[in-house]
């Protein structure tokens, strides 16, 4: 009897959520974006402040705005535990959600876009890995669906050679030199070592690649090791608990903390806080902007901080992640805008919106009304530089705030380029797949 | 070279006193009550949350109010469940009405040290030593809640049921655990010295570093590890103890409370457990990731015998010594011969380690011989 | 009523020894896989089977693979995920370096028996230790093949990356692209996995499995040689285990890392078995649906019913919720799923009139 009212009571209520479903997307003037996020997990601590900056992006556009051109912005978070499989079910449960399905989707993870790459040509949904991602997917006439803007990891792991080289005056005075990469072992953390291993071919340096395991809290012997070999500087590409353990084991071992550079996901406040005093003199690149606030922090307060409509608190807007998560919302929101000129003001299918991306056009006027300055540099992207720019800087922790340390850098295409090709043919020819003539293209 | 060998090996073998802790935790549940205990780490995880999260300035308490009120409905409502059933069977053996009652009443009790702590949690920041005090009891009430909830339902079930069980445990502890407190990282602060010391270092160039954290960690798990022995050896307690862990049905039969021994087992491992999370999280700061660390222990385990508390010192030092000197000196080896990409063997080093030993001595190293008869 | 055997007559060895004795099994049997077939695909969206029906499908062989080792042979094994790598691994440097064998039944049939070869060999201890010894010491075999494939560099072809990708897969010239193709050759390669398995634990190696399970050294006495039925255990177990890991990686990512084949992949598949029932076929497929779905459902429902919740309270009640379902299921019914089936089938017998 308990029982049978119980499966009743269980039956209706998921007849009801199905109903639910069905009639939940009414609205039609609304453009779906889904976010793949973690705020769970190891990796939670860097998860959580990146997904509030893209939801208050968004929500921002919403308030002030009313959306894009019009166009509200439907927006449904998706915890992926940065675990690929559960990426993958999150990208397949939403990209067909809103009146057009998913604008694009922002992965957030290299693995999850290893994933996805396959799937992004087949459902026509572009990828945003905003300073993440495959390296080569830039070469869009291979990978039409992938932008890893701002930079790639071969672009951090040359910006962050350069300043080495030139605090050491000149790429010719590295030879003899050691260089060690302390890196996550996932795809993630294997992606610079293609670069490093050419740069050091090109100068003569030793490179030696250190993986540390999922999730990165045992990291003793790594760190012994590098007592012992005494390199001459330590590469970090950590995520998560990871940099924080690496920056504390290089504390237990002496290790010089300005000998140390972490790659732009390796340099934000949860990396160093947890080690205090001992992260003093750290330093990682910086994926263009950096911490603090700008213009754009002002219309958040105003629209929804002050009308307590945020997704954190107050002392946490500005910091590095949350500003990453705003840029990465922004350039998503500026790509439909720009498709939105040629298509309409309505809510784009994933195929507008790619082109959208591939014409994206930031000049510094724009970036000002964006409330940005300061944070970001002009981008172009065209379709056979799915980056767009491949700038950044170096910043320095000093014990209670990210300071910049340099000027701009931008990463060698003379060094990266022929990577580039070389890579994207060999994916292209291991596919079969077609490859497109970027030079047709406007 | 004399100098990084025993650099790694004073490191390795320091690392492996913790491996040895959370260990103990293992064995100390399975020689009492044929569990192998999985949530042994999701515990560690949660004892050190509590700790850090009771000892720090709460701030964002709106957000976590909401998370707590959730969490309490979700722990009551699977309580009322598994209560229901347990009443159930109660008055299905003819339970008298004492058992009702009493279950009625360390119900309310339950609720009311929840409410203490809510109320309390809103206050603020406490001192360590209090926040201290609060966890180990909340550790207790755990252990008596996995006692009365899951145990008692389980008892002559097969070894992999149980174990299965403690997976459940821990994944809904996990869950439990940040939805209460938080999934980001937070501190514990022991005020101990992170510098590193350098000893010797006339003998050997750049001296012989010892981490003083790691020092710290050793000796309060030593200190720790004495206690408990004398805890099994010279009381009452631990003797009923090691009665039951021979024979649970002969223990029963001279009139050892089976139930109240359980109870303390698991009480006394969830203290393990925060002992680890408070060194681990003094070290690493407190974070869903040092769950996993529970894995390392699992080597130690099969090394030291399931049911050894030696076993699992001895063990747990081999281990951490094993390990670290194999990555450091054995992986470059390998690196090079084989052209791989990068080391990281220490991660399956310790279990082959471990298996080399088990071939020899299928019951460990001090565990006890297995007999068998047909 | 409808489920009556009184009356079924066997009067030869053939129908003694069917799989089926019961006509009302056989029909049932026969209905479930034509609506496999034939129904589902009517009415099944492309999410329903990459995201539902192919992980069930995948997991259920693997389940099927892990109970012949724990739940027929009582050998506990935590390595599952590292044996799935190793079909997924060897499936894909063979269809990588052979093109000839550019043929999805050869590649996965392959993956199985290199699967089987590393079962083989981390078997071996299983002779000296037992129970959670050997369950922990299988361990050693989980975390040695995810570091092999992610340090070894020939096996993932040089990739910088480590992750390795497949694509243009086809069955004698069937290219097998679209959700619905992959669904439709998995089903087909389970079901007669399925029907091999049922055959295999009928027969005498699946009765000299369960004498070893049952008691070794007794076993031993009566004549089964215990080195033997172990590692025959092992073996089929690997091989089905690594045909649903060369599936997963093949049909199911279609680009992967090691990571695709952790630790916790492992404890998912133990979890089907024992939730879905040790020692039974069936159990293992409920089981793989139960903890396939589970979660997906958990995510999903309170969006369903309209409550509006933070990712991360949702994501933390899923586990919470999905730990104290398991805790319940193994304390109301610690035989699994499949003996839940088995009352239903009882219950039937006397329906309607139970008395």
């Amino acid at each position: 009897m308990g029982l049978r009212k119980a499966a009743l009571v269980g039956a209706a209520l998921v007849s009801a959520g199905f109903a639910m479903a069905a009639t939940g997307a009414s609205a039609q003037n609304e453009q779906f974006i889904p976010g793949l996020v973690y705020r769970t997990g190891a990796y939670a601590p860097n998860g959580i402040p990146f997904a509030n900056g893209v939801a208050d992006y968004y929500a921002l556009i919403n308030e002030r705005d009313g959306g894009i051109n019009g166009v509200k912005i439907l927006y449904e978070e998706c915890d992926t535990g940065y675990a690929t499989d559960r990426g993958v079910e999150c990208y397949e449960r939403l990209k067909n959600k809103g009146p057009t399905g998913a604008a694009y989707v922002n992965p957030l993870s290299t693995g999850i876009t290893f994933a996805l790459t396959e799937k992004a040509p087949i459902d026509k949904i572009p990828l945003i890995t905003m300073g993440y991602g495959r390296s080569e997917s830039r070469d869009g006439s291979v990978f039409q669906w992938n932008f890893p803007l701002l930079g790639t990891y071969w672009s951090a792991a040359d910006i962050i050679m350069q300043h080495i080289a030139k605090k050491e005056g000149g790429f010719d005075k590295l030879k003899g030199k050691k260089i060690v990469l302390v890196y996550h072992d996932s795809p993630y953390g294997k992606e610079p070592i293609a670069l490093l291993e050419q740069r050091a071919k090109m100068h003569g340096f030793t490179f030696t690649p250190m993986p540390v395991t999922h999730p990165g809290v045992e990291q003793k012997a790594t760190w012994l090791q590098i007592r012992q070999n005494r390199p001459d500087y330590v590469l970090l590409w950590g995520w998560g608990i990871m940099n924080s353990t690496s920056i504390k084991e290089a504390v237990a071992v002496g290790y010089p903390r300005d000998k140390m550079y972490g790659v732009w996901w390796s340099g934000a406040e949860p990396d160093v806080r947890p080690a205090e005093g001992g992260a003093k003199g750290y330093n990682a690149a910086m994926l263009q902007h950096g911490a603090g606030q700008f213009a754009i922090h002002g219309e958040l307060k105003k629209h929804l901080y002050d009308k307590n409509k945020g997704s954190t608190k107050w002392e946490e807007v500005g910091e590095v992640l949350y500003n990453r998560g705003l840029v990465n919302a922004m350039l998503g929101v500026e790509a439909i805008r720009t498709a939105q000129k040629k298509f309409g003001n309505k809510p784009l299918t994933g195929e507008q919106v790619r082109w959208g991306i591939e014409n994206l056009d930031l000049n510094e006027a724009r970036i000002k009304e964006l409330g940005l300055e300061g944070m970001l540099k002009p981008l172009k992207v065209s379709c056979s530089d799915h980056e767009g720019t491949r700038e950044g800087r170096i910043q320095q922790w000093d014990g209670a705030k990210w300071n910049v340390v340099s000027d701009w850098y931008q990463s060698d295409d003379k060094v990266l380029k022929p990577m580039v090709d070389a890579a994207a043919k060999k994916y292209a020819e291991e596919k079969k797949l077609p490859v497109v003539d970027c030079s047709k293209q406007s | 070279m004399l100098g990084p060998f025993l650099e790694t090996l004073i490191g390795g073998l320091l690392t492996g006193v913790l491996y040895s802790l959370v260990a103990l935790g293992f064995v100390l549940i399975f020689k009492a009550s044929g569990v192998f205990n999985f949530a042994q780490g999701a515990m560690v995880l949660f004892a050190a949350l509590t700790l850090a999260r009771l000892a720090d300035q709460i701030d964002d308490k709106e957000v976590h109010l909401v998370h707590f009120v959730v969490a309490a409905g979700v722990l009551g409502g699977t309580l009322a469940l598994i209560g229901w059933y347990a009443l159930r069977e109660y008055v299905a053996r003819g339970g008298g009405e004492g058992e009702r009652r009493k279950m009625l009443l360390m119900a309310a009790g339950g609720a009311l040290i929840g409410g203490v702590v809510a109320f309390a949690y809103g206050k603020g920041a406490w001192p360590l030593w209090i926040a201290l005090a609060a966890t180990a009891s909340i550790m207790g009430l755990l252990a008596y809640a996995i006692e009365r909830l899951v145990l008692r339902h389980l008892v002559n079930q097969e070894g992999i049921i149980l174990f299965m069980a403690t997976l459940g445990i821990a994944y809904f502890l996990d869950g439990f655990g940040q939805t209460l407190w938080g999934s980001d990282i937070y501190k514990i602060n022991l005020g101990l010295p992170n510098e590193p010391i350098f000893l010797f270092e006339g003998v050997f160039e750049g001296g012989l570093l010892v981490d003083p954290g790691d020092l710290f960690a050793a000796l309060i798990a030593a200190i720790l590890v004495t206690v408990l022995a004398i805890f099994f050896q010279r009381t009452r307690i631990g003797r009923a103890l090691r009665a039951v862990a021979d024979d649970h049905a002969a223990a029963q039969s001279v009139g050892i409370p089976l139930d109240r021994i359980w109870l303390i087992v698991w009480t006394v491992s969830g203290l393990v457990a925060l002992a680890a999370g408070v060194i681990w999280g003094a070290k690493l700061g407190v974070q869903f990731s040092i769950s996993l660390i529970a894995l390392k222990a699992l080597p130690v385990l099969i090394l030291g015998g399931f049911t050894s508390v030696p076993g699992a010192i001895v063990g747990g030092l081999i281990i951490g010594a094993g390990e670290k000197l194999s990555e450091v000196f054995l992986a470059p080896i390998l690196i090079r011969a084989f052209d791989l990409a990068g080391g990281g063997i220490e991660n399956w080093f310790a279990y082959v380690l471990a298996l080399i030993f088990l071939l020899f001595r299928p019951q460990g190293l001090f565990g006890e011989r297995i007999i068998e008869r047909v | 009523m409808f489920y009556r055997e009184a009356g079924q007559f066997k009067t030869n060895y053939v129908a003694d020894q069917q799989i089926f004795p019961v006509l009302q099994d056989r029909l049932f049997v026969l209905a479930a896989i034509v609506a496999a077939f034939v129904a589902v695909p009517l009415f099944a969206t492309p999410y329903l089977y990459t995201e539902i029906l192919i992980p069930f499908l995948i997991l259920s062989l693997a389940a099927i693979g892990l109970n012949i080792l724990v739940g027929y042979c009582g050998q506990v094994s935590l390595g599952t995920g590292g044996f799935m790598a190793v079909g997924a691994y060897a499936a894909y440097n063979l269809w990588l370096r052979v093109p000839e064998a550019n043929n999805l039944i050869v590649v996965f049939l392959f993956g199985g028996l290199m699967a089987a070869a590393v079962g083989i060999l981390f078997g071996i201890p299983s002779l000296r230790i037992k129970g959670f010894y050997l369950a922990v010491a299988t361990l050693a075999a989980q975390f040695f093949l995810d570091w092999l494939f992610a340090r070894v560099k020939w096996l993932t072809n040089y990739t910088p990356s480590g992750s390795v990708a497949v694509g243009n897969t086809s069955v004698f010239g069937w290219k097998i692209d679209t959700p619905d193709e992959r669904y439709l050759f998995i089903l087909a390669f389970v079901v007669v996995a399925t029907l091999v398995a049922k055959n295999l634990v009928r027969g005498h190696i699946g009765r000299s499995w369960m004498a070893i399970r049952d008691m070794d050294i007794a076993a031993e006495i009566i004549g089964f040689r215990p080195l033997r039925t172990k590692l025959t255990a092992f073996a089929v177990s690997s091989f089905f285990i690594g045909i649903a890991g060369a599936m997963w990686a093949f049909l199911r990512l279609g680009a992967w890392e090691p990571l695709a084949f952790d630790i916790n992949r492992s404890f998912q598949i133990l979890f089907m078995v024992i939730i879905g029932g040790l020692g039974s076929l069936l159990g293992s497929f409920l089981g793989a649906a139960f903890i396939v779905l589970t979660p997906i459902l958990l995510n999903q429902l309170p969006g369903w019913l309209g409550v509006k919740m933070s990712t991360a309270l949702l994501s933390h009640l899923e586990f919470m919720v999905f730990g104290a379902m398991i805790v319940f299921f193994l304390i109301v019914e610690p035989h699994g799923l499949a003996r839940l089936w088995a009352v239903a089938k009882e219950k039937l017998r006397l329906w309607p009139f139970p008395h």
